[in-house]
């Protein structure tokens, strides 16, 4: 995915509003009816339900940040030496990786995911090594599953980036690198990697708000996050608006949050003659 | 499971025992609502985007807030409430006009679906790539007296495309792969049939591997003609890129 498109599908620091754009005169009036339509939502839907499972709601939110920030940390260390393979390495690292990275791009999220709870849940417990291994108390739980797919899928679509990003650093800072006489591991370690993951930034937040997007997948497979928990208040209390505009308002919010802590941490980073 | 190999081949067969004919309806039916999706994606991205652009400032500030919220919001959430705010919707206006409630069909509801999160992203992409046209081409047309719909469609549109066709054929990709979520919503598209076959047969591997062989082909030959088209729509551009 290029650069424009993960911009194109997902929130991205560029699009927070700026504090004085609040206060344009047609602005202030429109803001003046959204105001009144959320009253409206507040007073005329039923919200009585809330209170009995904000708890819920709360350990839900925390479930989907920990599959968030997990998997996007995992994925990318799995990212970083399938992009760079794919530019440096041998036929027979790169051939594997060009493979991972097009058939996991090239299918659908929820399809993965049902493979591996539904097709490697039901393999698993046919072998008895495996049922006796210490792995077996987490093979039989839901989430590992769900962490192994969103895993896949971030390191699938980070490693195209990170290889567009380690293609695309200067290959005068790697020559003047080894005129230093820094030895491969050291150039990789002070030169490539830090200038490619500086080009791959913008795209890497973006890929992070996609992957926030795709984490409600995992209550399908029965992970109860904080998708999973609306279901459940969806079907306890017949309700059919009111809890999906809250989840929609919760991953907003969570988005937004994301958002701005990116433009933080991208703001500190000295960039020359920007 | 047959005794004499390890895969039972014939569960995959086209008729009735085998699940072949099934699975292929429901990528059949994957195909429609992304085509369908897609085309009404781009609709609404043109319109979005020319609005976002030369709109007045309510009309761009509303666009603004649609395709926010379509960015920040899970797709499969997306999916959920336009899937029941749709139907609830249509039928409150239908039944205003004492017409009795229709049932909507799952693929028209789909289409609908997939067409406005579509719509959102390619608003986005085709504002980036009607950015990118040079303004005097769009001067030059105006000097020679066009009107604001020959410019577009003399103009703008074509002169946009090979900046958005990257972009686009992003979001074709997407487009098949989100139809998978309408599984959520019960949609017989190829994930929901894959996982009822897998479920009736116990044969969960084989089933899924073929469903994903199918998304896969699916990318792969709309990988093979988006180059071609790639090519056609940047004849006449400099080499290097």
């Amino acid at each position: 995915m290029t650069d424009e498109t993960t911009h194109a599908v997902a929130f991205t620091p560029e699009d927070l509003p700026t504090a004085k754009s609040f206060f344009l005169p047609h602005r202030i009036v429109m803001m003046l009816v959204f105001a009144a339509f959320v009253v409206a939502v507040a007073v005329f839907m039923r919200w009585d339900w809330l209170p009995r499972y904000l708890p819920r709601l709360g350990w839900g939110i925390l479930v989907s940040l920990i599959m968030l920030f997990s998997t996007a940390i995992l994925g990318f260390l799995l990212a970083v030496p399938i992009g760079l393979v794919q530019v440096t390495g041998p036929w027979f690292l790169k051939l594997p990786a060009k493979v991972f990275c097009t058939v996991i791009r090239g299918t659908p999220l929820l399809l993965q995911l049902w493979l591996l709870y539904y097709g490697l849940g039901s393999l698993f417990p046919q072998f008895p090594a495996i049922r006796q291994s210490f792995l077996w108390p987490y093979l039989r739980e839901a989430w590992p599953y769900g962490v192994a797919a969103l895993t896949i899928s971030f390191a699938a679509y980070e490693g195209e980036v990170m290889r567009g990003a380690f293609a695309g650093v200067p290959p005068g800072e790697l020559e003047a690198a080894k005129a230093y006489g820094m030895g491969r591991w050291t150039m990789f370690r002070r030169i490539w990697l830090p200038r490619a993951i500086h080009r791959a930034l913008p795209t890497l937040n973006g890929e992070t708000v996609l992957q926030l997007k795709s984490t409600p997948l995992v209550a399908t497979v029965t992970v109860v996050d904080v998708y999973a928990v609306i279901s459940k208040v969806r079907q306890e209390t017949f309700l059919t608006y009111e809890p999906l505009l809250l989840l929609a308002l919760i991953y907003m919010c969570l988005t937004g949050i994301l958002v701005i802590a990116f433009r933080t941490f991208e703001n500190r980073i000295p960039t020359r003659g920007a | 499971m047959a005794a004499d190999s390890l895969v039972n081949w014939g569960l995959l067969s086209l008729s009735a025992p085998g699940w072949g004919g099934v699975l292929l309806q429901g990528f059949f039916n994957s195909i429609q609502i992304a085509v369908g999706g897609f085309t009404l994606g781009l609709a609404l991205g043109i319109g979005g985007a020319f609005g976002k652009l030369y709109g007045g400032p309510v009309l761009r500030d509303l666009l603004e807030c649609y395709t926010t919220v379509v960015r920040a919001v899970p797709e499969l959430v997306l999916i959920l409430l336009l899937y029941y705010a749709g139907t609830d919707l249509l039928n409150q206006v239908l039944a205003l006009f004492a017409i009795g409630p229709v049932d909507i069909s799952g693929l028209m509801a789909g289409i609908f679906v997939i067409g406005v999160v579509q719509g959102a992203y390619s608003t986005e992409v085709l504002r980036g790539a009607i950015k990118a046209v040079p303004a005097g081409q769009i001067e030059a047309a105006r000097a020679y007296g066009m009107s604001p719909a020959k410019v577009l469609r003399r103009i703008t549109l074509p002169a946009m495309l090979p900046y958005a066709i990257p972009g686009l054929s992003n979001l074709w990709l997407i487009a098949t792969k989100d139809t998978a979520l309408l599984a959520v919503v019960g949609f017989s598209e190829l994930t929901l049939v894959t996982r009822q076959a897998a479920g009736t047969t116990k044969a969960y591997l084989l089933f899924f591997l073929a469903a994903g062989a199918l998304y896969l082909a699916l990318t792969l030959v709309s990988n093979v003609f988006i180059g071609m088209l790639e090519r056609h729509a940047r004849r006449g551009f400099a080499v290097n890129r």
